[in-house]
C-alpha cells in the first residue's frame, strides 16, 4: 500500500499464547497521521496486533513473540515501557475511567510524571478535553466523578486522558463497541479531527465504520494479514477473495 | 453455508431482473428497425406499447437496488454490481426510448414511396442490435474480453452515422419535394437514434468493465 511516512513498521511478527499460534508473519507499516483500521472475525489475531504496537502483550507471561516492530527509528524493546506507552496510548473497548473526578483522570498521568503545577494541569486538561469534544459538555464539572458520565462520555473521556500525556500514536480497540449510535458518531468524528494530530490504528468489528473513517485497512484471518490496502480499494475491489468474501458476509 | 442469505438472494434476483429488462430491450430494438425496413406498422405499434412496461421496470429495479444500499451497505462486488444496476438499467431505458422513436418513424412514412432502398439504415441497425445483443451477453457472463470487444465496434457505426448524414444532406440539398425532403430528414434522425442505441451499448460495455475489474473505463 502507498502511504506517507511509516510510523512504526511491523516486521514478520509471529506471537504464541503458549502453543496457541495468535499471529502468523505481519509485516505492516503505519502510515504517520492516518487512520489505520484493522477489521476481522473474532479470534483473528487484531487486536493481539494491535497490543503488540505498545508492548501490552508482554505483560502476559505465556506470550512468545518473534519478528519485530519499529517505533520511529528504534525497535519496541528499545523503549523504556513506561515511556513507550505514554507516546502510543490506548482506547480500550469498555470506558473505563478511573472511579475519580473528571479532572483526576485527565491529569493521573501527568501527576505520575512528575507535573504538579496547578496551571500546567489545568490547561492540559483543557487542551485535552476539547481535543476529545468533551470540554463543553463537563467543564462546569471537572470536580464531580466521572463515573457519573454516560457511556459515549466516558469513552471521550478515556480518549482525553490518552491525549493528556501528549502521544504520537493512539491505539483503539473497539472503541465504539459499547456505545449508541449517536455517542458512535461522535467518536467518529473525533477520530477525524484527531489524525490531523495523531497517528490512529483502529481495531474495529464494524466494517462500515473502518469505511468511513480509515484512510487504510488491514484484513486479519486465523492469524495472518490477508490483504492491507487503501480503504477504498479495500472495500470496492479487493484483491483477494478471503476479503471478498468477508466484507460482502459470505463468509462461514 | 454463507451468510446474508436473503440479502445475496434479493442481489441475485435483482441482476436476473436487470437481465430480464435487457433481453426485452434487446427484442423491441431489433423489432424498431424490423418494422422500419418492412415499413410494418402493426410491428411498429408494439413497440411503442411495450415502452410503459420498461419504464415500470426501470422504475422498479432503481427502487431496487436504492433499497438494498440503504438497507444492506453493499461492499466490495456487490456495490460494483448495484453501482452497474443502476447506470445499466438507465442505458436500457434510453434504448428502448430510442427504439420507440425509430417505430414512431416508421408509422410516420408508412405509405410513402421511399426516396431511396434501405440498404444503409439495415446495416447499421444490424450493427446496432449485434453491440447490444453482446453487451448483454457480455453483463451475463461477466466477459470482460466481449465488454471491450463490443466497444470498439462503436467507431463502426459513428462511421455509418457520418457517411449516412452526409448522403442524406445531399439528398435534401437537391429536391424540392417536402414529403421526400421530410423523409431524409426521418432516415436521418433514424441513423441518430441507432448511433445513440450504440453508444447506450458502449456504456453497458464499460460498466462491465468496471463490474469485472473494478477500473473505470472510457471506451468506444
Amino acid at each position: 500500500m502507498e502511504s506517507k511516512q511509516p510510523v512504526m513498521s511491523s516486521r514478520h511478527i509471529s506471537l504464541w499464547y503458549d502453543k496457541t499460534r495468535a499471529l502468523t508473519d505481519i509485516t505492516m507499516d503505519i502510515p504517520e497521521k492516518q487512520v489505520t483500521a484493522i477489521i476481522g472475525p473474532s479470534g483473528c489475531g487484531k487486536s493481539t496486533f494491535l497490543k503488540t504496537l505498545n508492548r501490552m502483550t508482554d505483560l502476559n507471561p505465556a506470550v512468545k513473540m518473534g519478528g519485530f516492530i519499529n517505533f520511529l527509528d528504534k525497535p519496541l524493546q528499545q523503549y523504556d515501557v513506561v515511556e513507550l506507552r505514554r507516546r502510543v496510548g490506548m482506547v480500550f473497548q469498555k470506558p473505563n475511567p478511573f472511579p475519580k473526578s473528571i479532572y483526576d483522570n485527565i491529569t493521573f498521568g501527568l501527576r505520575l510524571q512528575g507535573v504538579k503545577k496547578k496551571s500546567d494541569l489545568d490547561a492540559v486538561v483543557e487542551s485535552s478535553l476539547r481535543r476529545a469534544a468533551l470540554w463543553d459538555e463537563v467543564k462546569d464539572r471537572l470536580k464531580q466523578s466521572a463515573m457519573g458520565l454516560s457511556g459515549g462520555q466516558q469513552q471521550r473521556l478515556c480518549i482525553a486522558r490518552a491525549l493528556a500525556v501528549n502521544p504520537e500514536v493512539v491505539l483503539m480497540d473497539e472503541p465504539c463497541s459499547a456505545l449508541d449510535p449517536v455517542a458512535t458518531a461522535k467518536i467518529e468524528d473525533l477520530i477525524l479531527q484527531l489524525k490531523q494530530e495523531y497517528t490512529i490504528v483502529i481495531v474495529t468489528h464494524n466494517m462500515q465504520q473502518a469505511a468511513r473513517i480509515s484512510d487504510g485497512t488491514a484484513f486479519f484471518l486465523s492469524s495472518q494479514l490477508v490483504e492491507y490496502d487503501t480503504t477504498v480499494k479495500m472495500f470496492e475491489n479487493p484483491g483477494d477473495q478471503r476479503t471478498e468474501d468477508y466484507i460482502t458476509g459470505r463468509f462461514g | 453455508m454463507t451468510s446474508r442469505q436473503q440479502y445475496h438472494d434479493e442481489l441475485e434476483a435483482l441482476h436476473s431482473r436487470l437481465l430480464e429488462m435487457g433481453s426485452l430491450v434487446e427484442k423491441v430494438v431489433a423489432r424498431s428497425v424490423e418494422s422500419l425496413a418492412q415499413l410494418d406498422v402493426d410491428a411498429a405499434q408494439n413497440v411503442i406499447d411495450t415502452d410503459d412496461t420498461l419504464d415500470a421496470m426501470e422504475m422498479e429495479i432503481e427502487q431496487r437496488c436504492i433499497r438494498l444500499i440503504a438497507l444492506q451497505q453493499p461492499m466490495a462486488a456487490d456495490l460494483r454490481l448495484l453501482a452497474t444496476i443502476l447506470k445499466v438499467v438507465t442505458d436500457l431505458e434510453r434504448m428502448a426510448d430510442n427504439a420507440v422513436n425509430i417505430s414512431e418513424i416508421t408509422l410516420r412514412i408508412a405509405g410513402q414511396q421511399l426516396v431511396k432502398p434501405l440498404v444503409d439504415i439495415p446495416k447499421m441497425a444490424a450493427l446496432a442490435v449485434q453491440m447490444v445483443h453482446d453487451a448483454l451477453a457480455a453483463l451475463v457472463q461477466r466477459d470482460e474480453a466481449l465488454a471491450r470487444a463490443v466497444c470498439e465496434r462503436d467507431d463502426a457505426v459513428d462511421d455509418m452515422y457520418a457517411a449516412l448524414f452526409e448522403e442524406l444532406v445531399d439528398m435534401m440539398k437537391s429536391d424540392t419535394d417536402p414529403i421526400r425532403v421530410s423523409q431524409c430528414a426521418n432516415l436521418m434522425f433514424t441513423a441518430r437514434f441507432l448511433e445513440r442505441i450504440a453508444d447506450h451499448a458502449t456504456n453497458i460495455g464499460e460498466r462491465v468493465v468496471y463490474l469485472v475489474s473494478g477500473e473505470r473505463v472510457k471506451l468506444g
